[in-house]
């Protein structure tokens, strides 16, 4: 075990303890970034430099407060004031920020030490990291698989020990899927918790901020670092953050959760659902009340989705036209041809047919048959969860329908590739906070257990989430990598 | 079923996205597809359903109106695939 291998929290005894300096943490990350980079392809930037820059500055103040000395790395879709934030997009190659966005203020306040970008989908729009327009990144539990997506680098880069905690979003499922799909614990906070404030939209009534971490409790002391009301983001809610890891307590005794039945139909693979009924048993030999409910619109949830998300998706991506940033084509001899050809140059494969898809649902004739349709199904799906949450604390699920697929195996049908997220997407829906943590394996890829609380309730889903870790070991385990 | 080819140039021009006739044909299927799939809302009975854009109990959000500073108008440029004398470069509109 090295040092990068650790937790933050342990990571944070051994700095308090002066048994470990933050250079000495940022080296041994630095070291199996190094080691494993050409097969895992986590990052799209790496920031040595800089990293250690403030790593001696933190080891030459002593203060070990906060996330101090903790290496990180950032989804590609942070702005980053002065280090190139690409969207994993040929439109943002060379977009480089005059200002930080929120959360990554927040870390840099705490003390953290930023190592690098990290790759995704490009604009967020995927999930298994293959858009990217740069290269897709491989999954660390099998080089040969897809390590889910959007939020794929940030996913891949603490499976593989290359730094303990990432940041990532969350639209449809972007931080829990490949949380799941990589065997690491990632949580999509209530909608309105996080800032957006400098993350790049993809969808800005369900783009949530979230976070990938090794453990439970590291995850609750990075989500109230970055956690909290912004005056840039209007839509940041100005409510008190409680302190998570007060939550960090394994009596869960007469916590009520609930597992919807739809969510272990609809091609959910045999293995992904005795992992998650073998969790709920868990929960009952915990003292937690288990029992199954009915969200009856679930299968409306995922076209509900894909109508709302690119509706809005084709308005947040109107601003890339080649005049203030990103990508231009020079050879336009008119405006409007600068546009339509800029843009044609500077979007993949997936983003067009997004952007195309949302711009149909909007435009005229269309737009109360599918725009409209699909917000008033959003409406119903929340009231489905609403009314479970009458009688329940928690409720439990598996985080997708499979463990992580090989690459290349879903390219050719984006339909398929939709149906990876239609476990999560309910979720953004109704705007609820959602977390994705090891339960079990299939064939050696991880499963992932998700766990949806009410709004603003994350205290209770990492109650849930810690009390099933400290029974179980599924945490522990950690990909072979096959690197010295 | 799929768009016609018509439909999905109308489309890409309202999302000022030039299509090379290969992509106009992939995508008049594959926005077929997905629109089909998408047509099973038709299903769900919406009646007196009020339509939910946002999940937040929120609609305007007011600020002071007090002026502050903005970024460095240098920097801000310094994105800009072109610009001239403190402002964005585009060609000719006129």
């Amino acid at each position: 075990m090295q040092l990068c291998d650790l937790t933050i929290h342990q990571l944070k005894s051994l700095l308090e303890k002066k048994e470990a300096t933050a250079e000495e943490i940022l080296d041994s990350c630095l070291v199996r970034i190094q080691a494993v980079e050409p097969k895992v392809r986590a990052f799209i930037t790496v920031l040595e430099d800089s990293a250690r820059e403030i790593a001696r500055a933190i080891d030459k103040q002593g203060n070990y407060q906060g996330l101090a000395g903790i290496p990180y790395g950032l989804k590609d879709v942070f702005c980053t004031r002065g280090v190139k934030t690409t969207c994993a997009s040929r439109m943002l190659e060379n977009f480089v920020p005059n200002y930080d966005a929120t959360a990554v203020s927040r870390l840099i306040e705490a003390g953290a030490v930023m190592v690098g970008k990290l790759n995704m989908d490009e604009f967020a729009m995927g999930s298994s990291t293959e858009h990217s327009a740069f290269f897709p990144t491989h999954n660390p539990w099998d080089y040969n698989r897809v390590p889910g997506g959007s939020s794929g680098g940030s996913a891949a880069a603490v499976a593989a020990g290359e730094i303990p905690f990432s940041l990532g979003s969350d639209t449809g499922g972007s931080v829990r899927q490949p949380a799941a799909y990589c065997g690491v614990v990632g949580i999509k906070p209530t909608y309105g918790r996080i800032s957006r404030w400098g993350v790049i939209a993809y969808a800005s009534s369900l783009d949530q901020v979230g976070v990938l971490t090794r453990d439970v409790a590291d995850c609750a002391l990075v989500l109230k670092t970055i956690s909290g009301y912004d005056p840039l983001d209007s839509t940041s809610i100005n409510i008190e953050v409680p302190n998570y890891p007060d939550s960090l307590q394994d009596d869960i005794r007469g916590l009520k959760i609930a597992y919807p039945r739809e969510y272990f139909q609809q091609g959910v693979d045999e293995q992904v659902k005795a992992a998650v009924m073998q969790a709920l048993k868990t929960y009952e030999s915990l003292g937690a009340v288990v029992d199954e409910v009915s969200l009856p619109h679930s299968e409306y949830a995922l076209p509900a989705y894909y109508l709302v998300a690119n509706a809005e998706a084709s308005a947040n991506l109107a601003k890339y036209d080649g005049v203030r940033y990103g990508l231009r084509d020079f050879s336009a001899e008119n405006v409007v041809d600068m546009f339509s050809q800029s843009r044609a140059q500077g979007f993949g494969p997936e983003v067009k047919r997004r952007i195309m898809l949302g711009t149909y649902a909007l435009s005229a004739g269309y737009y109360e048959a599918y725009y409209l349709k699909a917000l008033k199904v959003r409406r119903l799906l929340k009231n489905d969860f609403d009314q479970v949450f009458e009688n329940f604390d928690v409720i439990a699920a598996p985080t997708t329908p499979t463990v992580a697929f090989k690459i290349g195996e879903q390219v050719g049908d984006p339909l398929t590739l939709y149906m990876n997220d239609i476990l999560t997407v309910p979720v953004n829906m109704a705007g609820l906070p959602g977390m994705s943590i090891p339960c079990g394996f299939a064939d050696g890829m991880p499963i992932g257990l998700q766990l949806i609380g009410k709004p603003f309730a994350e205290s209770t889903i990492i109650k849930a989430a810690y009390a099933f870790e400290q029974a179980t070991s599924f945490h522990l385990a950690k990909p072979a990598l096959g690197v010295k | 079923m799929a768009l016609t080819i018509a439909e999905v140039e109308h489309v890409a021009l309202l999302a000022r996205l030039s299509l090379s006739q290969e992509e106009k044909e992939q995508m008049a299927e594959q926005l077929g597809a997905i629109l089909e799939y998408a047509d099973r809302l038709k299903m769900v009975n919406t009646e007196d359903i009020e339509p939910l854009d946002n999940i937040l109990p929120i609609s305007n959000v007011f600020r002071e109106d007090v002026v502050e500073n903005s970024p460095e108008r240098d920097e801000m440029l310094a994105n800009a695939p072109m610009a001239e004398d403190g402002q964005y470069k585009v060609p000719k509109i006129l």
